[in-house]
């Protein structure tokens, strides 16, 4: 839509920060880091086998998204998962094999891997 | 039609865990499921393996998708029983002991984020780069929704207020700038974002522009309603491919939006943003061959002034600033200037993002308050020294920078401290070198990065640079004499003197840096033949000790096949083949290689 | 122009000049869109170029060989690009390239493999520091890299 004024844009402000919430109390998430050095350390094949395991598993209400660079190259590929109303958890270092654990463990079960965790915001 | 399962067992048949003993898991359940009749119920499956071999044999329940590890026969009654009946988790089986939320540190908590103040970068990292709605819903385009209700001398007057000095290496302020281009006499104006980062050891401008590329085409429009302007240029960098991708889609997304374009949010204020690509020259970062560079010339310098504030772009006012510099303004819009310049230090203020590496822990960006100390930033948020190996120097502000020993390390930091101390801030790039690392091939490296990319506009900066760069080879190839090091000197204060542009003028600067502090390791290899580090390769000789037990290894890996011996026997190297490329050395598994 | 340039090259070129022909500063874009077009920039294509957008050879000749994206001779189906920034510098980059040159059969003076499959060139830095020594190959950026990585990655393009 067109944002013709202050009031448009605060609209957009508020639907955006509602579908976030939204996003946060009913469906779960999954981001990786897509930067270039996310990219370089492996970013993408993390992303195909996240998404390869979701479709396996027929999982629902699972957004899979991107975002930039955190700063934390050393633990490049890193991986956020978010369920709905807990905090979001960033794991690093994940390889192509930690994938299905960190879906299964993590994203269906809510058991945070403790040998990939790295924070969570 | 079979009938539905409510469970899965999924037992892993490959190789690894076969070998483990997972032949004798499926039939157990299989067993043990029949006993309980549920043999309908459950559904036993062999799969492919999971490549966590190590931990095998791994069985996976589902629905539930519980990971259990190095599972034996006798576990097959209790994850039947405890599980698949009762509904219980074997927490002894898992992986590990799951985390508790409780238990997981959050973000600020821990070592790399504990002393970082995120400002430009808050965005990176945390929202979605592609999602404009995802930049507004993060405060995005509200600080130029302000700027737009306010007066153009009022948004400089706040950016004067912030003490903000250009990100870029200048360290000009940036609402001055600014003014000047106001001021300029002309209809038409142009605002230039300056992308082309190409200091080697920085990469916080391609983290924001591949992370919150909105946040830059915010700044801008900013500027240019500030200055007068109605179209802009983002100098982007040919390597940085995704980052143009990114602005590109923001650049759209912002137009079909109608914050780019005609009568943004009703002010009346137009503007637009092309996105020129840069096509592989150090020297355009330097403005006035910035300039040259978009209108399709080669990237030169010229003299200065006129100042592009007045004659730039086609001869228009033009302001340039950087991208770092531009990701600080919507922020300082929305928050006011006072809050920005509550943080550093008198002369420089707000944070600053450092691109962090070499030979450190954590790599990565760190953005910190002005007036941090070098230690905090290496010891604190880098973790420090790999491999137990010793700190020996911090070199900043890339080819035009220095170095800064131990003695400075608690140096605070801010532009004019690092310039004192013979460094800068330059774009902010901490390259970290430890006692593995030769200072004299440090200053080789810069000395032959600025050379091949000096434009050779002024002869000081072509020549000079070439003459300093063939002693420091000289040096390195261990023909270096007495009269090299007052010799690199006066060739330094020469080029420095009659250089046009940053480039020439710093150049000598990572050469006088190193003599500065580290003379030393310069005598060390003109009077004693050595290199201290063991880098140069001059000084080096690879040779074979007793531990060898005639592997082969290094035999295999040599590329010139100077190592020769029998099996089992001891190997030697030929000193005439061999080129001293360590190869070798890196594949003795028994340390029987030694250099020196 | 010649015949070794196929007739669907030519037209694109064509429709490029006729895009961005007309635009200010309109030569570098030009250039670099030639460049996709035609793997490097043959004097035949510079010619045209010339011609088209009306400015002299010798100026346009004077940009491309100011700039390093610029090619005069023919490049590889694939671009290796191994960075020398400081950071991948202190970390091993020069074994990384020496390994390069050792697994596509370059000599020192030699940037392109006889088959054309590859191409070496030197970058002063891709900005990805953070996981040095890293190289690119084609958009492609890998990083961590040790000598011993380098078949298995440029295996992925032949």
């Amino acid at each position: 839509m067109a944002i013709k004024s202050l009031d448009d844009l605060r609209k957009i402000k508020e639907s955006a920060k509602q579908a976030t919430s939204a996003r946060h109390e009913s469906g779960t998430q999954v981001i990786v880091g897509m930067g270039t050095c996310g990219i370089a350390a492996g970013a993408r094949t993390i992303m195909t086998a996240i998404l390869d395991e979701i479709s396996k598993r027929g999982l629902q209400n699972v957004s899979v998204m991107q975002t930039g660079c955190i700063g934390m190259c050393q633990k490049e590929p890193l991986v956020d998962i978010v369920r709905p109303g807990e905090p979001r958890v960033t794991y690093g270092n994940v390889k192509p094999e930690d994938v299905p654990r960190i879906i299964s463990e993590h994203l269906v079960n809510g058991r945070i891997l403790s040998d990939l965790v790295v924070a969570k915001i | 039609m079979e009938k539905l399962a409510r469970a899965h067992v999924l037992c892993c048949g490959g190789t690894g865990c076969s070998s483990s003993g997972s032949k004798e898991i499926i039939p157990a359940f299989k067993e043990k499921l029949a006993a309980r009749g549920m043999s309908d119920e459950v559904k036993v499956v062999e799969t492919g393996c999971h490549g966590l071999c190590e931990l095998g044999p791994l069985v996976i329940v589902y629905p539930e998708g519980v990971f259990y590890t190095k599972v034996k026969v006798s576990d097959v009654d209790e994850i039947v029983e405890t599980h698949l009946i009762k509904g219980r988790v074997i927490e002894r089986l898992l992986f590990r002991e799951p985390a508790t939320l409780a238990s997981v540190p959050d973000y600020d908590d821990i070592a790399f984020y504990k002393k970082q103040h995120r400002y430009a970068l808050v965005n990176c990292g945390h929202i979605n780069p592609e999602s404009m709605e995802e930049y507004i819903g993060a405060e995005g385009y509200e600080g130029l929704a302000k700027a737009l209700s306010m007066t153009p001398e009022d948004v400089i007057a706040e950016v004067k207020k912030s003490g903000l000095r250009g990100r870029g290496g200048g360290g000009f302020p940036t609402g001055n700038k600014w003014q000047f281009t106001r001021n300029a006499a002309g209809d038409k104006k142009y605002v230039i974002c300056n992308a082309d980062e190409g200091d080697p050891g920085a990469f916080m401008d391609r983290s924001v522009l591949e992370g919150d590329p909105h946040r830059v085409l915010e700044g801008m429009i900013i500027c240019g309603y500030a200055v007068g302007a109605d179209e802009g240029y983002i100098y982007c960098r040919a390597e940085y491919p995704l980052a143009i991708r990114r602005l590109q889609g923001a650049i759209k997304q912002a137009m079909d939006a109608g914050l780019l374009g005609e009568n943004i949010l009703g002010s009346g204020f137009s503007f637009t943003i092309h996105i020129k690509e840069g096509a592989g020259a150090f020297v355009c970062g330097e403005e006035t061959a910035l300039i040259a560079s978009i209108e399709g010339r080669r990237g030169m310098p010229r003299p200065r002034p006129p100042f592009p504030a007045n004659s730039g772009l086609w001869g228009k006012p033009s302001n340039i600033n950087n991208v770092e510099t531009f990701a600080n303004i919507p922020s300082i819009m929305r928050d006011g200037g006072d809050y920005f310049a509550s943080q550093g230090t008198e002369t420089s203020k707000g944070t600053k993002v450092f691109a962090l590496t070499g030979k450190i822990n954590n790599t990565g960006l760190a953005e910190v308050p002005m007036g941090i100390t070098m230690r905090e930033i290496i010891y604190d948020i880098g973790g420090g020294i790999p491999n137990g190996k010793k700190f020996k120097a911090v070199q900043i502000g890339g080819p035009s920078g220095g170095c800064l020993p131990e003695q400075l390390l608690d140096l605070a930091i801010d532009y004019e401290s690092l310039t004192k101390a013979g460094a800068m801030m330059g774009s902010g790039g901490l390259v970290v070198m430890d006692e593995t690392t030769c200072m004299v091939d440090v200053a080789r490296y810069f000395l032959n990065f600025t050379q091949d990319e000096s434009c050779g506009k002024c002869t000081p900066c072509r020549e000079g640079t070439k003459r300093m760069l063939e002693i420091l080879n000289r040096i390195c190839d261990g023909k270096g004499t007495e009269e090299d090091i007052p010799l690199l000197e006066s060739l330094a204060k020469s080029i420095k003197a009659g250089s046009l542009c940053a480039l020439g003028q710093t150049a000598p600067n990572p050469v006088l840096s190193t003599l500065n502090f580290f003379r030393n390791e310069y005598e060390a290899h003109i009077r004693d033949h050595k290199c201290p580090a063991g880098v140069c390769t001059a000084f080096l000789g690879y040779t074979i000790t007793d531990n060898c037990r005639g592997c082969g290894l290094c035999k295999k890996a040599c590329p010139v096949e100077a190592i020769s011996g029998e099996v089992k026997a001891k190997h030697v190297i030929d000193p005439e083949k061999c080129i001293k490329c360590g190869a070798c050395q890196a594949k003795c598994p028994f340390k029987a290689i030694d250099k020196g | 122009m010649g015949e070794k340039f196929a007739e669907k090259d030519l037209v694109k070129l064509d429709g490029v000049l006729a895009d961005l022909g007309s635009q200010k500063g309109t030569l570098i874009p030009v250039l670099q869109k030639a460049q996709e077009i035609f793997g490097y920039l043959p004097r035949e294509v510079l010619v045209r170029i010339s011609e088209k957008i009306k400015v002299p050879i010798s100026q346009i000749y004077g940009v491309v060989t100011f700039y390093a994206q610029f090619h005069l001779m023919p490049r590889g189906k694939n671009i290796v690009r191994s960075c020398q920034g400081t950071a991948c510098h202190v970390r091993g980059a020069k074994g990384i390239l020496a390994e390069l040159r050792r697994q596509l059969g370059l000599g020192e003076e030699e940037s392109t493999t006889k088959d054309l499959g590859f191409t070496l060139e030197t970058v002063a830095c891709i900005g990805c520091c953070g996981l040095a020594p890293v190289l690119m190959v084609n958009d492609e950026t890998h990083g961590r890299l040790v000598p011993d990585a380098i078949k298995g990655i440029l295996d992925q393009y032949r």
